[in-house]
């Protein structure tokens, strides 16, 4: 179980461009940071990096447990990361309950994780939908299924709340809250404050 | 009824404290995390615009253009019957690998299977399986019946299919890592044809070897026991060297 993600010294780019260079960040469990920055500041690719999907051009990334000792980042970022990006790996042409179900099953879930998900997403008038079919906040609420659905202490999420509207903001709100009682941690990039107390983590502009 | 510790209050108007402490998530287990996957990889290969049997059509409509091409003579065809199958299932090996990969990294789809519980080599063998199934296994049953219609001997049509189904795997591998190393380009599809085709050569010399063996009346088991060689040559290098371009294409 993740208690503690730290970065140190941490430097990113893209192409040619430095995106953000040491850059030092502790998250503890029950903690939120909120990243912030201009468009192309690099706060996708800090998620990225973190979900181990980018490799930085400096600087660690290290997951320890309550005790302090190193977990196995590749242990860490198959058994306990969420990577929520703007994409969210739903297939088209499948129904809503065959790609959660997928993504529950694929990620790790626990006995009732399928229908808590359908419950809490206010998802079962979706299941037997294809997802082409759902709009593009039903889309999200089916993709946030799999936080609930799959419980895994690390969510790195990426502009959750966008398509939302207020009544699933409120219910996503209080899955976060819910999630950061339980000993979680999020690291979310945003543009509006998330309804919940964040830490900020603001990579400024373009440099 | 039993539930999950961990969100153990879901259901309930009143949501009350957390429960203190938080349980391990329970994986699926290796064997389950493959099944799920491989699952999804058949679906997805079988529905949405009819893999198999659009491949299966090109498949016939290439046999079907040679007689038309070089003449209806079975003497002309017959003997070469063998090796034009294997260049047609060849080429109809590739129609589908675009979409193996590249779908599911414009829809982040290779995010989630990065983030899962198996290692990628693993996502690579799962889906060039999950590819021989739905393209290398049709085309393997159609090819006895093509190269039966161009005039190959009727006597020769299981080793046809067996040879087809052989070499269908080894083309199901590399094509995966062609598919694997063109990510993200633009013209993909021309992009997989170029890197992969050279490597289809090894196993369209050996299948269409063993035909041609057969019908001669020698044993074509030589030829056969290279092509299986081919095929795991490819299934053991593939997987890593894939991985490897799946990152990179990811990074």
């Amino acid at each position: 179980m993740i208690h503690t993600l730290s970065l140190s010294g941490l430097t990113l780019s893209r192409g040619e461009r430095v995106l953000f260079s040491d850059l030092s960040v502790t998250l503890t469990a029950g903690q939120a940071v909120a990243v912030t920055g201009a468009n192309g500041a690099g706060k996708t690719s800090l998620m990225r990096a973190v979900a181990g999907l980018l490799r930085p051009d400096a600087g660690q990334i290290d997951f320890r447990d309550g005790d302090k000792n190193l977990i196995d980042a590749e242990e860490a970022r198959g058994r306990e990361t969420h990577m929520l990006g703007h994409l969210d790996g739903l297939k088209g042409s499948r129904t809503a309950r065959d790609e959660l179900g997928f993504q529950c099953d694929w990620l790790g879930h626990t006995q009732d994780g399928f229908d808590d998900a359908v419950e809490v997403f206010g998802l079962k008038p979706l299941l037997d939908l294809e997802v082409r079919k759902l709009s593009a906040g039903q889309r999200r609420r089916l993709a946030l299924g799999r936080l609930v659905g799959s419980p895994r202490a690390l969510w790195l999420l990426d502009e959750p709340m966008g398509p939302l509207d207020a009544k699933w903001r409120a219910v996503f709100a209080s899955v976060m809250k819910r999630h950061l009682d339980a000993d979680g941690l999020i690291l979310a990039a945003v543009h509006d404050a998330l309804p919940i107390p964040t830490r900020p983590l603001d990579l400024g502009g373009l440099s | 009824m039993s539930r999950s510790p961990r969100f153990p209050k879901w259901r309930d108007p009143d949501p009350g404290l957390p429960e203190p402490g938080t349980p391990e998530p329970r994986a699926p287990g290796l064997r389950g995390a493959t099944r799920v996957l491989f699952e999804r990889e058949l679906c997805l290969a079988w529905g949405g615009g009819g893999g198999p049997l659009l491949a299966c059509g090109f498949f016939a409509c290439m046999t079907a253009i040679l007689p038309l091409a070089a003449g209806g003579d079975l003497k002309v065809l017959g003997p070469v019957a063998g090796g034009v199958a294997w260049l047609a299932l060849a080429l109809s090996s590739l129609l589908s690998l675009e979409r193996l990969f590249e779908r599911d990294l414009e829809d982040g789809g290779l995010d989630l299977l990065a983030t899962g519980h198996l290692p990628l080599e693993s996502v690579f063998v799962i889906k060039a399986l999950s590819q021989w199934l739905a393209a290398g296994v049709p085309l393997a049953l159609t090819a006895p019946v093509a190269a039966l219609a161009l005039g190959q001997p009727i006597q020769l049509a299981p080793l046809t299919a067996l040879a087809a189904l052989i070499g269908g795997l080894g083309f199901a591998f590399t094509g995966a890592l062609g598919a694997a190393l063109a990510l993200g380009s633009k013209r993909g599809g021309l992009l997989i044809a170029v890197v992969v085709l050279p490597q289809f050569i090894p196993p369209v010399v050996f299948g269409s070897g063993a035909l041609e063996r057969a019908g001669q009346g020698v044993s074509p088991l030589s030829a056969l026991a290279l092509l299986g060689a081919y095929v795991l040559f490819a299934a053991v290098i593939t997987p890593f060297a894939g991985a490897a371009a799946i990152r990179n294409a990811q990074g």
